[in-house]
């Protein structure tokens, strides 16, 4: 009996969540037996996993119990570069019903498949996400996830029809009809990236709405780039909604890899198809649990691609503490830092190598610049500062203008993002051992 | 006819004009006159010098972004519309001015300014037909 199945606000049962109340050796059971199938069928499909697996002379039926996963080999961002398209895909494209793509970074984009059962397992875990915020059938959803080949938007629609909700597929972009639509249709939840929402909150008070007495959202998830305690406590003060994380990423599967309960203490893991990990990002080697590392997943489940040992470069710890609400699948911390260069502005991938990218095509040669990431009133903003040198310079103020006009759009056209760009005197970017300090990221200080 | 002037890229930070002219004042490089010319978060000096290899050697040895460009220096009478007078002379030809600035005012004569313009040669030219005084660098520096 599990008095939890019925926690809900009308009563109502909802047997997928029944999942997350599984008893904890159950649980493990049912990971061990999805972490040898998944093992099994990388090995047999995918050459790049088979090859890493004879190279460290690793075997499928190695895998007797949960640890034995720390025999298996990892996977990064890359190895999904490198095969790209279709490299690791462990189906035929004849099974494959779903494509997905990230937002091309250094080069090409990285693909993910879902087959028809992918497609119902991760429906499943944005159901139950969705469900532990509180959303419900009667609730009205305005989805400003993107569209497209983002995971984000047809993701979060996916589940939301799941859970019977009236969905507003309005993706993201022209925040004065966001506001409109919010008003007019009724809108009780949303769906966004934090900093989207809090830019819309201020929206709503230039045009003169008080969100808490004009509107009637009440909860939102939010998800698709790290977000603070802080920006949390403005959302819910300012909007007067409850804010709940959504953990994913696209290689594993998109958003729905985890989900706040009402306790709103970090994500729940929805571990029957997700093992996770914590390690030293620099050794590789298990940390002791509660401890803080980086989070390495597994997909248990998925078929299409499936994803071994995967590095996600976030940066959290697993939450040992049973979680008040009496979900048995374990919590991570909410994601706040990210172990590589990589950055996540607005739900946007950016490297430091595009932005170099953009400066060569302006000047023939690279000077030194610095990435600065702050959050102004919310909203995630990146300012590039570009060191000037002789070559540079001119000795018309009109022309200098320009010149940042012209590193500003070659910055905006590679990465999509707009971007401010200062020149700085030669030498005043920090340097550490002749390298200059390329990312500053101020954004979690607030 | 042409003077060269020393162009400096400045950042519009507390100390970042006072620290360069230290630089120059330790190097013992003597300023005739100087300039800031401001755009939001920067600006560039402009510094008129007798030894202007040896200034821009020095800020950049100092970490500055430095550049040689070309203006010429004009005698302005010093009476009511002086400098309109010069400035219609340019404008009936088309030379349009980029920037200009006060060099110093001869005791009792005439000031002289420093004049930029978008095309140099075409305003020399223009500038010696109508009389009006272009100074060469070994006079400027005598005044
Ligand atoms: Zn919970």
């Amino acid at each position: 009996m599990i008095p939890h199945l019925w926690n809900d606000l009308e009563g109502t049962f909802f047997p997928e969540s029944a999942l997350d109340y599984m008893p904890e050796d159950r649980l493990r059971e049912v990971q061990l037996q999805r972490l040898k199938a998944v093992t099994a069928l990388a090995y047999d499909r995918v050459p790049l996993f088979r090859e890493r697996m004879t190279a460290k002379g690793a075997k499928p039926a190695d895998v007797r119990r949960l640890e034995d996963v720390r025999r298996l080999p990892f996977m990064v961002k890359n190895d999904l570069r490198d095969t790209y398209p279709y490299g690791l895909f462990a189906v035929p494209m004849s099974e494959v019903v779903r494509l997905h793509a990230s937002s091309g970074t250094t080069g090409k984009p990285i693909v993910v498949g879902y087959t028809a059962q992918d497609m119902d397992v991760w429906k499943q875990a944005i159901m139950r996400s969705l469900y532990s915020a509180g959303f419900r059938r009667a609730d009205v959803v305005q989805n400003m996830y993107g569209y497209g080949l983002f995971t984000g938007g047809l993701g979060l629609h996916g589940g939301l029809e799941g859970i019977g909700a009236t969905v507003i597929p309005i993706s993201g972009g022209n925040s004065e009809r966001q506001i409109m639509v919010m008003k007019d249709f009724g809108v009780t939840a949303v769906c966004s990236t934090p900093s989207y929402f809090i830019h819309l909150i201020e929206v709503a008070q230039k045009m003169g709405l008080d969100f808490k007495r004009d509107l009637k959202v009440r909860r939102g998830v939010f998800g698709a780039e790290p977000w603070t305690d802080h920006m949390r406590q403005y959302i819910e003060a300012a909007s007067g909604i409850k804010a709940y994380d959504i953990y994913g990423l696209s290689e594993i599967i998109g958003p729905g890899v985890g989900n706040e309960c009402e306790y709103q203490d970090g994500p729940h893991i929805f571990e029957d198809h997700f093992l996770v990990e914590i390690v030293d990002p620099a050794t590789l080697e298990p940390v002791p649990d509660g401890q803080e590392g980086e989070l390495v997943i597994t997909t248990l489940s998925k078929q299409a691609m499936p994803v071994i040992r995967y590095r996600t470069r976030d940066i959290t710890a697993i939450d040992i503490r049973p979680c008040r609400c009496g979900r048995t699948i374990r919590r991570i911390r909410r994601i706040s830092r990210r172990s590589d260069d990589m950055f996540i502005i607005r739900g946007v991938n950016v490297f430091p190598t595009q932005i170099e990218t953009a400066l060569l095509k302006t000047e023939a040669s690279l000077p030194h610049y610095q990435i600065v990431l702050t959050r102004k009133s919310g909203l995630d903003q990146m300012e590039v500062r570009v060191e000037v040198t002789g070559d540079m310079l001119r000795d018309s103020v009109g022309e200098m203008e320009q010149l940042q006009k012209r590193f500003a759009r070659s910055i905006e056209q590679i990465t999509g993002l707009h971007t401010t760009v200062t020149l700085v005197q030669p030498g005043s970017i920090p340097r550490s051992a002749g390298k200059a300090k390329r990312l500053l990221d101020t954004r979690n200080e607030a | 006819m042409k003077i060269r002037q020393l162009s400096v890229f400045l950042e519009n930070l507390p100390g970042s004009l006072s620290g360069l002219c230290r630089i120059l004042a330790e190097a013992g490089v003597n300023l005739s006159t100087l300039m800031l010319s401001e755009a939001g978060e920067f600006g560039l000096l402009r510094i008129i010098t007798p030894d202007v290899e040896k200034a821009k050697q020095m800020v950049e040895h100092a970490g500055y972004a430095a550049t040689i460009s070309e203006v010429v220096a004009l005698q302005v009478p010093d009476r009511p519309g002086g400098l309109a007078s010069v400035l219609a002379a340019l404008e009936s030809q088309g030379i349009s001015v980029e920037y200009m600035y006060a060099f110093a005012m001869r005791t009792g004569g005439d000031a002289i300014m420093i004049f930029r313009f978008a095309d140099m040669d075409r305003a020399v030219v223009v500038l010696q037909k109508a009389g009006i005084g272009v100074f060469t660098a070994v006079d400027l520096f005598k005044t």
